[in-house]
C-alpha cells in the first residue's frame, strides 16, 4: 500500500490486468505516441495526459495500439473485437469526441447482447476524460455521463478518488458488458492510499464516504470530494450530512439513496452534467417517486446552468457546483419550513 | 478455375436457398403477416455465396441492412431465420432482432446491421480478434455502395491498412443507396478509393459466381496471409426495392425485367455447369425441390412457432446488471 | 505562571498511522482529569481507541472539534492548571504551532526497521513486521480469521521493550499471499514453523488469537521445540462450536454497513467498531483472492457451527507455560470453554470485553502478558 495519484491507480490497473488476461488490448490516439514520428521515440506521450506511460513498452505493439484520429473506426473495433474474443481498452481522450464515434456505442456495442437473443457478449471499456475546471472550454469540459446512462446496454463509471478508480477499473475491464469509465481530468494527481495488489469495487453498490442525521448529500465524481468539504464546514456549524458517491450511474444503486433519504428526509444532488435530464433529475425523480413521504423539505440541486461550459477562469468557476454551493444548498434546506413526518 | 463439386453443389444449394427464400418473403410481406420491415436480396446470391465459399465457421463477417443472403451463405440456420423475421421465440435471435439483426456468432456471422455503414469498424474488431489471437482468421464486411460514403466506412479502410488487419471490404455495388443512384451519390471510383489508402483491389461480376468465387479466393487468401487488408468491388443488380413495398419509381421501366432476363446469377450457373458437364441438370432439381421444402417448412414452422414470453421483455440487456 | 502546560496531540497507534480522527471528546473544557483517564476517541483504520490523558490536570482547550482529521503530532488540546490565564494558553498554543508541527516519525520510538516487509516462506509471501530488541526470547504474534497485523496495534509496540515482537499476516490474509492451499490449521502452522526458521528464530514465545490460537497449538503439537509458551487469546479448538453466522456474514459481507454490524459482533462496546475500521475491512476483502482465501479457511477449520479441531490434549500433554484469555462476553467463541482447561493453565476472562480483548482491554491484557512472559522465562 503507498500513496498514488489518480493517474498512477489507473495505469496499475491496465497493467495488472494486462499481465493476467492476455486478452486485454488497450488502443486509442497517442495511448503510446511516437510511431512514425523522425526521433524513433515510442511510448512518447502515453495518452495525452499520461495516464497509459509505460505500457507501450512493457507490452508491445500488439497489445498496445495506437490508432489514427478515427474515433469511429477504433471505437467501432473495440466493439468487434469485443464481440469476437479480446477484452479492449478504448480510450477515447475527451469524452466530448464521442460525437465522432457514437454510433459504434449506441446502436452497435449497447445493443449487440439484447438485439442478438443474449447470445453475445462485448467485454469492453471505453475510458475517456470528462468534466470542467481545466479551462478546456466547451469541447473538452462536458460531463456526459447522462448521455451513456441513458442507454441502455452501457454500464457507466465515475470513480471519486484514486482508490476508486483502480478497484472500478479493474472491475470494468472484468466484466462482461460495455462500460464507459469516465474519468475527470482534474482530479489527475489527486492522490491516496492505494493497494498494490489487484482489487475490485462492484458496480451499483454505492459508496457512503459519510454518515449523518440532518441531510444526504448524493454526489457522482469530483462533486464527491467538494460534497465532503461542505459536509465537513456543516458539521462545524452542527449539521451532520450523509454523503453518497454512486459510483456507477448505471447500475445505480437506489436501494441505498432511497434508505439514506429516509434516514434524514433531506436530499440535496451535486451533478457537474447540464442540468436538463442529468443525474441529478433522475435521482431526484426515483426519490420523489418512492420516498416523498419521507422528505422534510424539498429536493435541491446543485448543478451548472444550462449553458456550454465557458473558457475564461471567472465565468467557469462561476459554473462550476463548488463545496460553498453545496453549502449554501444543504443550509437552505435546513431553513426551510419542515413538517412532521408521521 | 478447379472447383470441387461439392464446393458447387454447396453453393448452388445456398443460392438457390437465399433466392427461394426472399422469393418467399416478398409474398409473405404482402400479406402483412412480417413485422417490420425487410430488405430483400434476390439478384446478388453469387456475392455472398462466392465469398462465404472460402470462409469457415472461425471466420468472421458482418452484415447490412440486406443482410439475409449473407447469413443463408455463413450457415445461419434457415429457420432460425424465418423464425427470428415472424418475430417468434424460436428465431436465432429470439425474436429480438428481427430481419435486420440477424446474428449468430457461434457461425462467425456478427450480425446484419441497420446502421449504414455499421459494419466496417466492426470488422476492423473482428481482424484484430483474428490477428491477436492468431487463430488464422479473417474478417469480411459486406457494405453496399450507398455505406461506401460513410465516414466510418472510410476510416475503417485506413484503420485497417494502418493496422494491416486480415480483412476484406466487400463493395456490393448494386447502383443505388436506397432510391438514390450510385452515379449521383459516389464521387470518384471505389478503385480510387482502395488506391487512396494504399489497399490492394480486386473487382468481380456479381451476377456470375465463377467470377466472384475466383476474386474473393485471392482477396481473402490476400488477406489471410498476412499481407493486409483488400477491397472487393463486386458489381451486382438488386431486383426489388429498397425495402419491400418500395415502388421503385426511381428505375426505368424494363430496368428490372432486363436485369432478371440477363443477369439472373442461378441462370447463369446452370448454363455453365451443364455446359461443361460440371454437373448434372437433375443434381441442381434435386436441390431445387429440397430447397423448396426447406423454406415451406420453415414458413410453416414460424408460423407456427410461440411468440417470446413478456419475460424475455427485461433478459439480456446485460450479462450482468 | 502555571507551570503545567501540557500539550496533547494526535497519538500514534502503531507504525502505520500518520493521521487519526478526533471522534469525539470525552471530557468537556473545564473537567479535571487524573492521568491516564480517557479524554478522547480517536478514530483510525483499525479501531478507535481512547486517548489518555498524559498528566494530571484540566482540560482547557479543544484545539480540534470532534470529526477533524488531523495528523500524527498535531495539536489537538490542551491541559493546564485551573488558574492557567487565557493569554498564557493562547501564547502557548501559538508556541506550540509555530514551533512543533507535527513530526510525525521522528520523535518516535520506533525505528524505520520496524515497517512491515515481505518474507518469501515457503511458497509465500508473508507481510511481517518485527519491533523491539533485547534479552528476551522473541514473541510471535499470530492473527485470528480475517484479521492482521492490524490486530496488534495496540499489543505488539508494548511488549517489545525487552524483546522482539513480530507480527506477520497468515496466508490468504492482509498484505500476504492469497494462496491458502487447503486452508486447514496444519497446513498454516507449518507455515508459521518456516517463517520462524525463515527469521533465524529457533524458539520463541508464541501468542495467538481465535484462529491464530488454534494455529499456535497446532504448531506446539507439530514443531514442541520452537515454543516456549504459549498465550492464547480467545483461542479456537477449545470449544465445540463457534458462531456460525459470524463466519458466513464477516466472510460475505459486501457492503460498509453489512460488514459493520458483523464487526460489532467482535466487541463488547461497539462504539470501537469506527467507520474507518469497517472501511479497512471492506478494502481488504475486495483484494483478489481474499474472500476466496477465507473461505477455503473456513471450510477447512469449522463444519456449520462446530470445529472441526479439537486441540485441548495438546494442552494437557504439554509442560510448557501456557496462559488464556478471554472477553467474558465473546460472542464468537464462548468463553465458557475457559473452564474445561486444565489447571496449570493460568487463565484470565475479561469482563466488558468481547471477542478481541487485545484492543477493547489492551492495557489489560499487556500487563497479563507481560508478566506472564517475565514468568516463563524465570
Amino acid at each position: 500500500m503507498s500513496k498514488k495519484s489518480f493517474r498512477q491507480a489507473i495505469n496499475e490497473a491496465l497493467r495488472q490486468e494486462m499481465r493476467r488476461d492476455p486478452h486485454v488490448v488497450l488502443m486509442g490516439e497517442d495511448i503510446a505516441g511516437g510511431q512514425g514520428g523522425t526521433s524513433g521515440v515510442t511510448d512518447a506521450w502515453g495518452g495525452v495526459l499520461g495516464v497509459t506511460k509505460g505500457l507501450y513498452t512493457e507490452f508491445g505493439p500488439e497489445r498496445v495500439l495506437d490508432t489514427p484520429i478515427s474515433e469511429a473506426a477504433y471505437i467501432g473495433a473495440a466493439a468487434g473485437a469485443a464481440a469476437t474474443g479480446l477484452r479492449p481498452v478504448a480510450e477515447l481522450m475527451f469524452v466530448d469526441f464521442i460525437g465522432s464515434c457514437l454510433d459504434q456505442v449506441l446502436n452497435q456495442a449497447a445493443k449487440f447482447r439484447y438485439m442478438f437473443g443474449g447470445k453475445a457478449r462485448t467485454p469492453m471499456v471505453i475510458r475517456a476524460m470528462y468534466g470542467a475546471g481545466f479551462n478546456a472550454a466547451a469541447q473538452h469540459s462536458q460531463s456526459l455521463y447522462p448521455l451513456f446512462t441513458h442507454i441502455p446496454g452501457l454500464k457507466v463509471v465515475i470513480p471519486s478518488s484514486p482508490y476508486e478508480a483502480k478497484g472500478l477499473l479493474i472491475e470494468a475491464i472484468r466484466d462482461d458488458d460495455p462500460v464507459i469509465f469516465l474519468e475527470n481530468k482534474v482530479m489527475y494527481d489527486d492522490e491516496e492510499d492505494v493497494p498494490d495488489e489487484a482489487y475490485t469495487i462492484p458496480f451499483g453498490e454505492a459508496n457512503l464516504t459519510r454518515e449523518g442525521q440532518d441531510v444526504t448529500i448524493v454526489a457522482i465524481g469530483r462533486m464527491v470530494g467538494m460534497a465532503n468539504e461542505a459536509a465537513d464546514r456543516l458539521e462545524k456549524q452542527g449539521i451532520t450530512c450523509t454523503v453518497i458517491d454512486p459510483r456507477t450511474t448505471s447500475p445505480l444503486d437506489e436501494q441505498t439513496i432511497l434508505e439514506c433519504v429516509a434516514e434524514t428526509g433531506r436530499l440535496v444532488v451535486v451533478d457537474e452534467s447540464s442540468p436538463r435530464c442529468n443525474m441529478a433529475c433522475d435521482i431526484s425523480a426515483l426519490v420523489a417517486e418512492q420516498a416523498f413521504h419521507t422528505l422534510k423539505a424539498p429536493i435541491k440541486r446543485v448543478v451548472p446552468p444550462h449553458t456550454p461550459v465557458p473558457f475564461s477562469t471567472p465565468l467557469e468557476k462561476l459554473y462550476m457546483p463548488s463545496a460553498d454551493k453545496i453549502e449554501a444548498a444543504v443550509k437552505s434546506l435546513m431553513k426551510q419550513h419542515t413538517h412532521e413526518v408521521a | 478455375m478447379q472447383i470441387a463439386r461439392d464446393v458447387l453443389l454447396q453453393s448452388y444449394r445456398a443460392m438457390r436457398t437465399i433466392r427461394v427464400f426472399e422469393e418467399r418473403l416478398h409474398v409473405e410481406f404482402a400479406t402483412g403477416e412480417i413485422p417490420g420491415f425487410v430488405h430483400l436480396y434476390c439478384g446478388e446470391e453469387a456475392s455472398a455465396v462466392g465469398v462465404c465459399a472460402h470462409l469457415s465457421e472461425n471466420d468472421t463477417i458482418a452484415s447490412t441492412h440486406r443482410g439475409h443472403g449473407h447469413c443463408i451463405a455463413k450457415g445461419v440456420d434457415v429457420g432460425g431465420m424465418m423464425a427470428e423475421i415472424y418475430g417468434r421465440q424460436t428465431g436465432v435471435c429470439r425474436g429480438k432482432g428481427g430481419s435486420m439483426h440477424i446474428a449468430d456468432l457461434s457461425k462467425g456471422m456478427l450480425g446484419a446491421n441497420g446502421i449504414v455503414g455499421g459494419g466496417p469498424p466492426l470488422i476492423c474488431g473482428a481482424a484484430l480478434s483474428h490477428k491477436t489471437l492468431k487463430d488464422n482468421g479473417v474478417a469480411v464486411a459486406f457494405y453496399g455502395d450507398g455505406a461506401s460514403n460513410e465516414g466510418f466506412t472510410l476510416e475503417s479502410l485506413n484503420l485497417a491498412t494502418v493496422w494491416k488487419l486480415p480483412a476484406v471490404f466487400v463493395v456490393e455495388d448494386n447502383g443505388y443507396g436506397e432510391a438514390t443512384g450510385s452515379s449521383y451519390a459516389c464521387a470518384g471510383t471505389q478503385k480510387d478509393r482502395a488506391a487512396g489508402f494504399g489497399m490492394k483491389y480486386l473487382e468481380c461480376d456479381g451476377t456470375d459466381f465463377f467470377s466472384v468465387y475466383e476474386t474473393a479466393g485471392e482477396a481473402i487468401a490476400h488477406a489471410r496471409s498476412g499481407k493486409g487488408p483488400v477491397m472487393l468491388h463486386v458489381h451486382l443488380s438488386r431486383w426489388y426495392g429498397h425495402f419491400e413495398g418500395d415502388a421503385m419509381t426511381y428505375r426505368a421501366a424494363g430496368e428490372v425485367a432486363r436485369e432478371k432476363e440477363t443477369r439472373d446469377c442461378l441462370n447463369i450457373f446452370r448454363d455453365k455447369v451443364t455446359q461443361t458437364s460440371l454437373l448434372d441438370p437433375t443434381a441442381l432439381d434435386d436441390i431445387d425441390h429440397a430447397v423448396d421444402d426447406e423454406v415451406e417448412s420453415a414458413v410453416q414452422a414460424a408460423k407456427a412457432a410461440p411468440w417470446p414470453e413478456d419475460k424475455a421483455l427485461m433478459a439480456d440487456v446485460y450479462v450482468s446488471y | 505562571m502555571a507551570q503545567t502546560l501540557v500539550a496533547l496531540t494526535m497519538p500514534k497507534f502503531g507504525l502505520a498511522m500518520t493521521e487519526g480522527k478526533l471522534a469525539s471528546w470525552t471530557v468537556d473544557v473545564g473537567q479535571a482529569t487524573k492521568q491516564g483517564d480517557e479524554l478522547a476517541d480517536i478514530e483510525t483504520s483499525k479501531i478507535t481507541s481512547g486517548y489518555e490523558s498524559p498528566a494530571a490536570g484540566v482540560l482547557r482547550r479543544q484545539v480540534a472539534q470532534a470529526g477533524e482529521t488531523l495528523p500524527v503530532g498535531a495539536l489537538i488540546g490542551v491541559l493546564a492548571d485551573a488558574d492557567a490565564t487565557e493569554a498564557e494558553l493562547d501564547a502557548f498554543i501559538t508556541k506550540f504551532q509555530e514551533e512543533q508541527a507535527p513530526q510525525a516519525e521522528s520523535d518516535t520510538a520506533e525505528g524505520p526497521s520496524s515497517a512491515p516487509h515481505p518474507v518469501e516462506v515457503a511458497g509465500y509471501t508473508l507481510n511481517v513486521r518485527e519491533v523491539g530488541s533485547g534479552e528476551g526470547l522473541p514473541l510471535l504474534l499470530v492473527h485470528g480469521f480475517g484479521g492482521d497485523i492490524g490486530n496488534w496495534l495496540l499489543t505488539q509496540d508494548s511488549l517489545a521493550k525487552n524483546r522482539k515482537v513480530i507480527a506477520f499476516d497468515l496466508p490468504g490474509h492482509g498484505a500476504s499471499s492469497k494462496n491458502v492451499q487447503d486452508g486447514s490449521l496444519a497446513g498454516l502452522a507449518k507455515v508459521v514453523a518456516s517463517l520462524l526458521d525463515a527469521l533465524g528464530v529457533s524458539k520463541a514465545h508464541v501468542m495467538g488469537h481465535s484462529l491464530g490460537g488454534g494455529v499456535a497449538l497446532t504448531v506446539l503439537r507439530d514443531a514442541p521445540e520452537k515454543v516456549a509458551s504459549l498465550t492464547l487469546i480467545a483461542p479456537a479448538t477449545i470449544g465445540t462450536h463457534v458462531n456460525a453466522d459470524f463466519i458466513t456474514g464477516f466472510t460475505e459481507a459486501e457492503r460498509n454497513r453489512a460488514v459493520q454490524h458483523e464487526l460489532e459482533k467482535l466487541v463488547y462496546n461497539k462504539a470501537l467498531i469506527g467507520r474507518k475500521m469497517v472501511d479497512a475491512v471492506v478494502r481488504a476483502r475486495r483484494l483478489d483472492g481474499a474472500r476466496d482465501a477465507l473461505r477455503t479457511i473456513a471450510s477447512a477449520c469449522f463444519d456449520n457451527d462446530r470445529q472441526r479441531d479439537a486441540l485441548l490434549p495438546v494442552l494437557e500433554k504439554t509442560d510448557i507455560p501456557v496462559e488464556v484469555i478471554w472477553g467474558q462476553e465473546d460472542a464468537i467463541l464462548s468463553a465458557d470453554a475457559a473452564k474445561t482447561l486444565p489447571d496449570k493453565v493460568e487463565v484470565h476472562v475479561l469482563a466488558e470485553s468481547g471477542h478481541l480483548p487485545q484492543m477493547e482491554k489492551a492495557a489489560d491484557v499487556n500487563k497479563i502478558v507481560e508478566e506472564f512472559l517475565e514468568k516463563s522465562e524465570k
